[in-house]
């Protein structure tokens, strides 16, 4: 932007430092609305952050402002990660999402992969179907899904939320890849065929590969769904050893009518991390344009 | 290496579109055939065929004497280069000219050693570890190329490989796959819409037309003894005129009759030929190249001269364009530079007659 060097000029200066003014309000608009949505966003996790590091008598306390910690402690992080009953939800959570990303993940990306690209009869209808599957709420689909894993025995154990989870996120992941296997141009299928690929080699070769930033963005997606399910195990889990961190941290911190708000803070951060941690991660290897330079541009 | 025969070729796509009539082609071993026609004739979906990339409805396609039809592409042994190259963008050209071979169970060694080759062949031995993304348009050309030539197999396939390329480099990588093609030698079919590289590269053009072979032949052949109205129009640059005319007895000779009362004479060697349609409308066709401005002392037989006013003139450099019109037909004469001329003043112009064509416009055959 060389706007400051032509105001020299006479009328056409006047025109570029208009044009300047006018990027200038943009930007200001613009820093305005985002730091305005960012304290909105973040206010929440901080007063999270604030109260998780009080004392119960700091947080009953009337007096002060809530929004300072006056004598910070760690003393809730230490007693969750050291109760047995935390760490059995945070273990639940992690079985259940690691199995049930890796499922979806081979489900979608070998369903998208067929939709994408072999013509059927039906593929797509069936290509449209996978969406509109996603579209029904889990708050609706519960109870029928209520008597499926009752059906199978699987009420109360870990095992029929590894079972469920998968409705929520297979649809939306295999629409994703369809996208992204869509867009690959279909002269590298047919040049890999000629160069003497399989299907499967075709797959696992050049879409994986290529289709690599979708496959993780769609991994983020079941990641996150499935460590953040909320009313599936509510609806199919009943006792604790059994539960994920979601509903255990407010099923079990809260006895009675006493809240241990300052461990059920920290419960919810400690929850909350793991996402953070992949979404951090991941994002490095989230190497966008990937598929730039396969044909001319 | 092998040659590739078609025999009666249909292709119809869904909803019934036939996109190929029943073709019927033979390429000899080694040869550099070159399918050219207008945008949407069939070239590509012929090319599909003897890839394997597209079913055929009916016919029978043979590569090296064995019946292909049902086999897939990838035991046709051909090897295919894409208009969008259609490099694999995760991998190294290394990698992508490898790909195949790995495939193929080859052994490390034998890879490196074809790769290496290829990458001499095609001056691209700097570019083994980049990924396709860090070439130029010129260089992926050519790692496209080099995935084929790795493979050594019985049948190159290029569909229009030059025409995402700007003009320059269009020519230069012309020049290299004419050269690879001495060099392998391997049997070659060549899709392009481009007149001008059909006539450069190939040891036959086949001309297609609404998905049927308008004529096979060599470039020259095709040039100067075009088979039907399409093929003389569509060789050569800028197209060939088309006069309507009435060919009459003139004595002993025979006389075209132009509108506007010109009367050209034709060729006595022609006589014989052309007396059976003696008294008909025909088409009088004659390439721009020879209607030249008049050449003192030129001794050639056969010259006739008429006056025209051009309506528009082009200097070209190394040579001048004249339109003129007559009767409906545009007329396009290509005189020397030197020559004055300006729209609306008229001046003499010199037909060969010995190059001239006549078509019947009922079969739009050239007689
Ligand atoms: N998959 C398809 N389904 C239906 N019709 C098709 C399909 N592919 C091509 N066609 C039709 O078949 C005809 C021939 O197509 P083709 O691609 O062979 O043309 P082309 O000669 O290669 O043209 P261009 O120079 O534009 O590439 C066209 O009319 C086209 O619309
Ligand atoms: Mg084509």
């Amino acid at each position: 932007m060389s706007a400051t060097t032509a105001t020299v000029g006479g009328g056409i200066a006047r025109k570029v430092g208009s044009l300047h003014r006018e990027r200038r309000w943009a930007l200001v608009t613009a820093y305005i609305s985002l730091v305005f949505s960012a304290i909105i966003m973040l206010a929440p996790p901080f007063y999270m952050l604030i109260t998780s590091l009080k004392t119960s008598a700091e947080i009953a306390d009337q007096k002060g402002n809530p929004w300072i910690v006056r004598n910070p402690t760690l003393m809730n992080y230490w007693e969750l990660m050291t109760d047995k009953l935390f760490q059995g939800f945070f273990i639940n959570s992690v079985i259940v999402t690691v199995i049930v990303v890796v499922l979806t993940m081979v489900i979608s990306v070998l369903a998208a992969f067929a939709l994408a690209r072999m013509r059927f009869f039906g593929s797509q209808v069936l290509a449209t179907g996978v969406f509109l599957t996603y579209l029904v709420p889990d708050t609706l689909l519960f109870i029928p899904l209520y008597q499926i894993v009752g059906g199978l025995g699987l009420l109360n154990s870990i095992w029929g939320l590894v079972l469920v989870y998968p409705t929520l996120t297979v649809p939306f992941c295999t629409w994703i890849m369809i996208g992204y296997f869509a867009s690959i141009p279909k002269e590298l299928d047919e040049a890999a065929l000629i160069d003497g690929a399989n299907w499967m080699q075709m797959l696992t070769k050049i879409f994986i590969p290529v289709a690599l930033p979708g496959i993780i963005a769609a991994t983020i997606f079941a990641f996150t769904v499935s460590w953040a399910a909320f009313v599936y195990p509510t609806a199919f889990v009943t006792t604790p050893d059994q539960m994920p961190l979601t509903i255990g941290v407010v099923s079990q911190l809260v006895r009675g009518d006493t809240f241990a708000w300052g461990q059920i803070m920290a419960g919810a951060l400690l929850a909350a991390l793991p996402p953070v941690i992949v979404y951090a991660f991941l994002m490095d290897y989230y190497i966008a344009g990937l598929t730039a330079g396969a044909t001319k541009g | 290496m092998a040659q590739v025969t078609l025999r009666k070729i249909v292709k119809e796509y869904e909803g019934g579109v036939q996109a190929v009539k029943g073709i019927d082609l033979d390429i000899a071993d080694h040869e550099f055939v070159v399918l050219v026609g207008p945008s949407g004739c069939g070239k590509s979906t012929t090319l599909r065929m003897i890839a394997g990339l597209e079913e055929i409805t009916s016919g029978d396609i043979a590569i090296g004497g064995a019946l292909v039809n049902d086999i897939p592409p990838r035991d046709r042994d051909i090897a295919m280069v894409f208009q969008n190259y259609a490099l694999y963008p995760h991998m190294t050209v290394y990698d992508n000219m490898a790909f195949g071979l790995m495939l193929r169970k080859f052994d490390k060694g034998e890879i490196r050693r074809r790769v290496e080759n290829a990458a001499r062949i095609l001056d691209i031995g700097m570019l083994l570890d980049r990924k396709p993304k860090a070439l130029s348009g010129g260089q992926r050309q050519r790692v496209a190329m080099g995935r084929a030539i790795v493979r050594d197999p019985k049948v190159f396939l290029f569909d229009e490989p030059l025409s995402n390329l700007d003009a320059k480099l269009r020519v230069q990588m012309r020049t290299e796959i004419k050269k690879v093609h001495q060099t392998v030698k391997t049997t070659t079919v060549y899709v392009t819409h481009d007149q001008i590289e059909a006539m450069t590269l190939a040891d036959r053009v086949v001309v297609m037309n609404h998905g049927v072979i308008e004529q096979v032949g060599p470039p020259q052949e095709l040039y100067h003894h075009p088979a039907t109205k399409f093929v003389a129009g569509f060789i050569g640059s800028p197209a060939m005129n088309f006069i309507p005319v009435r060919l009459e007895q003139g004595g002993a000779a025979l006389n075209l009759e132009l509108p506007g009362g010109i009367v050209l004479p034709v060729p006595a060697d022609r006589t014989r030929r052309y007396t059976p349609h003696i008294g008909r409308e025909l088409l009088f066709g004659l390439r721009p190249e020879h209607l030249t401005e008049v050449r003192p002392n030129d001794h050639r037989e056969n010259m006739a001269v008429f006056e025209a006013v051009p309506e528009v003139v082009e200097p070209m450099g190394m040579e001048t364009l004249l339109h003129f019109w007559m009767e409906g037909a545009e007329i396009c004469a290509r005189i020397d530079p030197a020559t004055p001329a300006e729209p609306g003043r008229g001046l003499p112009l010199a037909a060969d007659m010995n190059q001239m064509h006549l078509i019947d416009p009922k079969t739009d055959r050239v007689l």
